[in-house]
């Protein structure tokens, strides 16, 4: 194939309720055919009730080059985490 | 009755058994990855069909061969599949056409045999329609796509069409144990759909620009154990391990 299929990102819901996941990628000519391949590639096997297909080149993504700007000015703040709380013992799943 | 219940059982397992073995032929050479996965998993699918025919059949035989025996133990003239599922893979547009005209028949035919008096020929076509529907959405997006694609694409698709086309109207024979099995209420009158059959090809084949064919003369000989000279071949890989290594276990 000279001319490659676009990438694909693959989104998958294991079960109702639950938040659809990245899978994987894969490559197809058109978002049908994404669907398609993603029943094939990554669902055989009974993973998922509902699948999310978008091409790749629309997500777009943070540069590694820009963590330590975006993300390091958080790693001394663990004030900011909802740990300092007493939970009840009676509350569950928190 | 046995007898025709036996062979009819064949006649719908043999033309899965056939197929799922030529899809296999592609594991590992699919035009992508993706097509490849794809392809191999419809195999598995009618190889998976192919052993609720087989233990049943089996079982109504009663002479102590089992599933394998019977998938893998047979001579060329006792399989009774249909002419179109030994056509070789002479391109990925071959494969497509051909799957295609073979998924449209067994959805219709899974239809009606869902409705037959024999409750596990029933039982198993309930089962299997769920994964023939996705093969025939799968086979006819192909189509769709290679017809309606590149000049290059539809050139070679409307070969194929043209070299398979005189293979469609062997789906619609009927042999004696079909004949037998459809007086009983067990068999599926395939003559009930073939207009629709025909009908559904044309759907498609309008939708990807292709033309139907003109044929004026059809192969058949399948379905009474006559195949192609591509049958021989076919077996050769089919039953490779029980011949060199009779009975072995594993």
């Amino acid at each position: 194939m000279k001319k490659n299929w676009p990438l694909w990102e693959v989104f998958v819901r294991s079960k109702n309720g639950l938040e659809h996941r990245h899978f994987g990628s894969l490559h197809a000519a058109d978002a049908e055919m994404a669907l398609e391949n993603a029943r094939d590639v990554y669902t055989r096997r009974n993973e998922g009730v509902s699948i999310w297909v978008v091409e790749s080149k629309h997500i777009t993504a943070s540069n590694p080059e820009n963590n330590g700007e975006l993300f390091e000015p958080a790693q001394d703040k663990v004030y900011r985490h909802p740990t300092f709380y007493d939970v009840p013992d009676d509350v569950k799943h928190m | 009755m046995t007898e025709h219940l036996y062979k009819y059982i064949l006649g719908i397992a043999d033309n899965s058994l056939i197929l799922g073995q030529r899809l296999g032929e592609l594991c590992g050479h699919g035009p992508n990855l993706e097509t490849d996965i794809a392809c191999t998993n419809i195999s598995l699918d009618l190889l998976g069909q192919v052993r609720s025919y087989f233990q049943y059949a089996a079982k109504i035989t009663g002479d102590g061969r089992d599933e394998d025996d019977i998938a893998m133990m047979r001579k060329e003239r006792e399989y009774l599949n249909v002419l179109l599922v030994e056509q070789p893979n002479t391109d990925f547009a071959y494969v497509m056409a051909r799957q295609f005209l073979f998924d449209i028949h067994h959805f219709l035919f899974l239809q009606e045999l869902q409705k037959s008096k024999d409750l596990t020929l029933s039982a198993i076509a309930n089962k299997c329609i769920k994964e023939v529907s996705y093969h025939q959405r799968f086979s006819s997006d192909w189509i769709k796509r290679l017809g309606d694609g590149t000049e290059v694409s539809h050139d070679k698709v409307q070969t194929a069409f043209n070299d398979l086309w005189p293979y469609t109207d062997e789906l619609f024979h009927q042999n004696e144990a079909d004949k037998a099995m459809i007086m009983e209420g067990v068999g599926v009158d395939t003559a009930i759909f073939k207009d629709t059959y025909y009908q559904r090809l044309k759907h498609i084949l309008d939708e990807a620009t292709l033309d139907i064919p003109e044929t004026k003369y059809f192969q058949k000989g399948g379905k009474e154990g006559i195949h192609s000279e591509h049958m021989g071949y076919i077996l050769n890989d089919l039953q490779y391990m029980q011949r060199t290594y009779p009975d072995m276990e594993w």
